[in-house]
């Protein structure tokens, strides 16, 4: 068992338990900092996997965007006064049992399935090869992503202001 | 042993995982910025899985290239999902996606 095992280990056990927390705590202000070790726990697997940039892209974007989102809608939304941060589940036994099958569906397949890999060796740094790429082969994507992006401000201003 | 050593199988295992605590949270929760939280768990399962094929498999540096784009319009959701629940608040004081039911009247 190598280093490497021994760390893809640790992060694996950080993201699944601290995403369970995010699923099954019952106040939600528990959830969304959990929230934050499931993130960082999902970038430490992506710098395992050689992905640097999109690591570092996880974390500010997730972590730094995201997350700041969610806890500002928390805190938006329950009552500080009567604290009422206790959420429930809606039929949680179907809902359970139907959401094992499709994961143990999944993991079964996964595991049984012989995935056809390539030996190439993985590159020291992918920033520069993301970067040619965005601006050649997915250039058009790229732009419309920043349509998006701009789309998704001004509709998310005109939603949240005050009449 | 050789299940010990860490490949390809194993983060595609992980990810199934993390896809189905969101599926869960998506499908079962009642506070919608819950059913948000699930969403991004999801999102970023499937992240993995593409940079999962993007070192072992076939893909390429192709495949973060698009896990880039889910993360642009993870983003993009989140806002406008966040601007929509807000909304939701003021209007029904609540935020519990079973008793915003106006609809069914």
């Amino acid at each position: 068992m190598s280093v490497y095992d021994i760390i893809f280990y640790i992060f694996a056990v950080i993201t699944i338990v601290s995403a369970g927390v995010v699923v099954f705590s019952k106040n939600i202000v528990y959830s969304a900092f959990s929230l934050l070790f499931t993130f960082s726990g999902v970038a430490g697997i992506y710098v395992l996997l050689g992905a640097d940039f999109i690591a570092i892209t996880q974390l500010l974007i997730y972590v730094g965007g995201i997350l700041i989102l969610v806890i500002f809608g928390v805190m938006l939304t329950t009552n500080a006064t009567d604290v009422e941060v206790n959420t429930q589940s809606l039929k949680a036994l179907p809902a359970t049992i139907v959401v094992a099958v499709i994961a143990a569906l999944l993991v079964s397949v996964m595991i049984s399935t012989k995935w056809k890999q390539s030996e190439a060796p993985t590159p020291e740094t992918t920033v520069s090869e993301i970067g040619v790429l965005l601006l050649s082969k997915y250039l058009l994507p790229f732009e419309i992503a920043s349509v998006v992006l701009l789309v998704a401000i001004m509709g998310a201003v005109f939603l949240a202001r005050k009449n | 042993m050789e299940y010990v050593h860490v490949g390809l199988t194993h983060f595609l295992v992980i990810s199934s995982l993390l896809f189905g605590l969101g599926l869960f949270a998506v499908v079962a929760r009642k506070n919608a910025i819950m059913i948000l939280m699930g969403i991004e768990l999801i999102l970023n399962s499937t992240n993995i899985n593409f940079i999962a094929f993007s070192k072992y498999g076939l893909l390429g540096t192709d495949g973060q290239v698009i896990a880039i784009f889910v993360i642009i319009l993870a983003a993009a959701e989140a806002v406008i999902a966040l601007a929509i629940i807000l909304n939701i608040f003021n209007n029904f004081k609540t935020v519990n996606a079973d008793e915003i039911d106006s609809l069914k009247d």
